[in-house]
């Protein structure tokens, strides 16, 4: 591998960290704040919930790292990577609030991680061709 | 209702995501992470009509999802809207011109399946 792509690949693995840990929480936090119905001015209202505020500040803090990311990795290859969400979520959900892991879930579980594997381990992040430097 | 949602979230999210990539990808790699110069990368990105098109339609996106969490559970919403994955990588090949080789194809098809059955 060279240099060029050992910084790119450590650099996307670093932001997708961020991606998916941000997305994770946010989405947590505001199933946690959401009430069982929303009237249509609550869609408004239910924003300066705290724990629904803090739940978009995290989905912010993802948008802006995924808008990173994206500038220099395929879509094709952020989507897969990114979904290890999913397995985040199933694991914290044990580990908090003491949820089950059914065989089901387990095998989803797999599925996803071999997903992730073979797109991260198998391609670089980026393949379409680079334009000329953006100056700045 | 629920159906109607389902629609307006995987168009608005295929959408949304399709054009950020290709605003972003207009903008080029950001390699200076000093705050000054990531100031300057939101400064103009602000002004992209791509990425606000984009965001807009994310945001569409968001809000109809706040919805359909209101109706259903997070175990049907999440596993329902997981297609996107799907056309997405569709898109992505076809808008973007990416190289999506055989390994993304099925790494893509293996996540759908198992964000479909964790979300069970």
């Amino acid at each position: 591998m060279s240099p060029e792509a050992a910084r790119l690949r450590l650099k996307t693995w670093l932001c997708s960290a961020i991606v998916v840990i941000s997305n994770v929480a946010g989405n947590f936090f505001m199933k946690r704040g959401m009430p069982q119905h929303l009237a249509p001015l609550e869609y408004i209202t239910v924003l300066f919930q705290p724990w629904v505020a803090l739940g978009v500040l995290l989905l912010i803090v993802w948008l802006i790292s995924r808008m990173t990311l994206l500038s220099w990795a395929d879509l094709s290859y952020v989507l897969p990577v990114t979904s290890l969400g999913y397995v985040l979520v199933a694991l914290l959900g044990r580990w908090l609030l003491d949820e089950r892991i059914t065989s089901t879930r387990w095998a989803g579980i797999l599925l996803i991680v071999a997903g992730v594997a073979l797109v991260g381990g198998g391609s670089a992040p980026q393949t379409f061709s680079r334009k000329p430097e953006h100056p700045s | 209702m629920k159906w109607v949602l389902i629609a307006i979230i995987v168009a608005s999210t295929s959408i949304g995501e399709v054009l950020q990539a290709i605003g972003m990808r207009r903008h080029g790699e950001i390699r200076d992470f000093r705050p000054g110069a990531l100031g300057r990368a939101a400064g103009s990105l602000a002004r992209n009509s791509v990425v606000i098109g984009s965001v807009v339609a994310m945001a569409v996106a968001f809000f109809a999802y706040l919805g359909l969490l209101s109706v259903t559970d997070l175990s049907f919403a999440v596993p329902v809207t997981a297609i996107t994955y799907v056309i997405e990588t569709v898109l992505a090949k076809y808008v973007l011109n990416e190289r999506v080789n055989w390994l993304r194809w099925v790494g893509a098809a293996i996540v759908l399946c198992g964000v479909a059955l964790v979300s069970l």
